[in-house]
């Protein structure tokens, strides 16, 4: 038998604590699980630091990726003998599910920031390169490892494998929703999924839902709409989030002045110099940054050893609302104040906006913008979903973008020239703090 | 500090105004895939690179009163303009940023239409590729556009003007 058609011995299941379980028959997909590179995934969480303020949520990739492909698999199983599927895409939709978060790195959305990085082009880098994971795409059939790093960069000719995996509502938003939810600990984020997977159909080159399943979709785009703003979008979160990049700033910068760190932080050094290899990529994950954490709140930089000792022990930035339209000069006079305090306004001062976040909420967009929600009608026509949902058409209307201004409380309190310290409090507070 | 959201009202400001949001996210691509320091992340979608992260400080941008937009409705679908404030140009002049003009280059753009830019956009996303392959994958990627080698050879001559004008 092909290895591609090899089925296990007996099914395996993980225990899954939002889809109960997932199932696994095929050898692929079981060998590809068993890999290096996919394990390195237990060691990165899904929420970087969200746990910081919902202790919660120390899940990780793995546990995502294994649900979004669980997802596909159930979505695979009901568009069995639908018109426009093709059955032959099974093994290419599982694997390019269980594969698509593999390039992520420790902490990836502050990492990509600061050094530049990209995760989806590391996902390719260990699809196509010399790994584990491309020696069993590769078992499969010739090019099959590139169809997989195709469906996930979402450039393959198919696009209705793509949309399952990408789309408005796909498997991976579905997951991280729900698994997100349960493990904040939030009640938010639940919907009925299984109804949604239903009413999914196949049209041509997308999925769309057949518009009795219209209720369903919008407890999910409510759901998404909520998650968003209640957990991740917490503005702690976002305080451990700042830190935390200015904590990879200060560290590349203290390399390129030739700083003397008291240990060689050799994990760091081709991300500091720009040069990341994919073996070095992937020997970074979270236990090691904190390792270098831990160390580092005992350099002599004061920066450095500052920030590390927040981040470690929760000391986190408060933050006040922040209009830079109305308020550009009130920031412009806190970076002096700051300066002249002694207090680098480079890292202890910090404008947090709406779009420095890596999540998004529904918008039906423009014509030829971004491929909305369709709902199949029962006349056979497509409609955007918000031109027929009244509660979807009113979120989207919505403003919803903000933005904050992060700095360390207990720092300003060590000022000694009152003249200072009362304007700040005044500028942040408009009175005594 | 709010550097990102300078550099798209300088955008703005150079582009006088722009119609379309489809067209704003591929002008924004393509100066960007020519040098320009716009530090939004796009990934391939339906229609070619998008970036949620351009519109989010789109909107942002629009809340904060920097930007207008009026929203057109055509006949089964709307389309955005865009044109940078007062209060955005107020914004401008009090934080400097650092910018190349590319005015000549914008307006270049402005020029084409929206299936254009989609285009071109797509070709400079596959742009490691050998100039066969590129032609390739766009027929691949986007096979309903049916783009003709009169646009591709027209989408190649634009590449290679922008690229003396930017780099």
């Amino acid at each position: 038998m092909a290895y591609k058609d090899e089925l296990l011995h007996e099914e395996k299941v993980f225990k899954d604590p939002v889809h109960r379980y997932v199932h696994v028959r095929d050898r692929v997909i079981w060998d590809l699980i068993a890999t290096p590179e996919f394990q390195r995934l237990r060691r990165i969480k899904q929420l970087g630091t969200t746990n910081i303020t919902f202790h919660g949520a120390e899940h990780s990739r793995f546990n995502h990726s294994l649900g979004v492909y669980e997802i596909v698999r159930r979505i695979i199983n009901n568009f069995q003998g639908r018109t426009h599927w093709n059955n032959d895409d099974r093994l290419l939709c599982m694997c390019a599910a269980l594969l698509h978060d593999l390039g992520h790195g420790p902490f990836s959305h502050s990492f990509e920031k600061v050094f530049k990085l990209d995760h989806e082009y590391f996902t390719q880098q260990i699809i196509l390169g010399d790994t584990y994971v491309n020696k069993i795409l590769d078992r499969v059939s010739p090019g099959f490892a590139q169809e997989v790093a195709d469906v996930i960069a979402k450039t393959h000719s198919n696009k209705l494998v793509v949309s399952l995996i990408s789309s408005q509502i796909d498997a991976d938003r579905m997951d991280y929703l729900q698994r997100d939810a349960y493990f904040t600990g939030v009640s938010y984020g639940h919907f009925d999924m299984e109804r949604i997977l239903r009413v999914m159909r196949p049209i041509e080159d997308q999925v769309v839902i057949k518009s009795s399943g219209m209720h369903a979709v919008e407890d999910y785009i409510m759901s998404r709409y909520q998650m968003y703003w209640q957990v991740y979008f917490h503005p702690v979160t976002r305080s451990a989030e700042v830190i935390l990049t200015k904590i990879l700033h200060r560290a590349k910068h203290l390399y390129e002045s030739d700083y003397n760190f008291k240990l060689q932080p050799t994990h760091f050094l081709s991300f500091f110099s720009g040069d990341v290899s994919l073996k070095e990529y992937l020997k970074l994950d979270e236990s090691i940054v904190h390792y270098y954490f831990q160390l580092w709140q005992e350099e002599d930089d004061e920066i450095l050893s500052d920030l590390c000792e927040r981040f470690m022990n929760r000391r986190l930035f408060k933050y006040v609302e922040f209009n830079p339209n109305k308020q550009i000069n009130d920031l412009l006079r806190l970076i002096d104040l700051f300066k002249d305090a002694g207090i680098n306004p480079d890292y202890y001062l910090v404008v947090d906006s709406s779009s420095d976040l890596p999540y998004d909420f529904y918008r039906p967009g423009e014509e030829e913008e971004r491929l909305p929600i369709h709902l199949l009608m029962p006349n056979g026509t497509l409609k955007e979903l918000s031109r027929h949902s009244d509660i979807v058409e009113s979120i989207s209307g919505k403003k919803r973008t903000d933005h904050k201004l992060y700095f360390p409380k207990d720092l300003l309190q060590t000022i000694t020239n009152e003249k200072i310290v009362q304007e700040i409090t005044e500028i942040l507070y408009g009175k005594e703090m | 500090m709010l550097e990102n959201h300078a550099k798209l009202m300088q955008f703005f400001s150079q582009a006088k105004e722009v119609t379309g949001r489809k067209k704003l996210q591929k002008m924004v691509y393509i100066l960007q895939s020519f040098g320009v320091p716009f530090e939004e992340k796009f990934q391939f979608h339906f229609y070619g690179p998008y970036s949620e992260e351009l519109s989010l400080r789109i909107e942002e941008l629009c809340n904060l009163g920097f930007l207008n937009e009026e929203k057109e409705v055509k006949s089964n679908y709307f389309q955005y303009h865009y044109t940078l404030t007062k209060d955005g140009t107020q914004f401008l002049n009090q934080f400097k940023v650092n910018m190349p003009s590319c005015t000549e280059s914008i307006e270049m753009l402005q020029e084409k239409s929206s299936r254009f830019l989609e285009l071109v956009s797509t070709m400079l996303y596959f742009k490691e590729l050998p100039r066969e392959e590129v032609i390739a994958k766009v027929h691949t990627v986007k096979p309903k556009q049916k783009f003709s080698d009169e646009e591709i050879e027209e989408a190649w001559k634009l590449m290679d003007d922008l690229a003396l004008r930017l780099q």
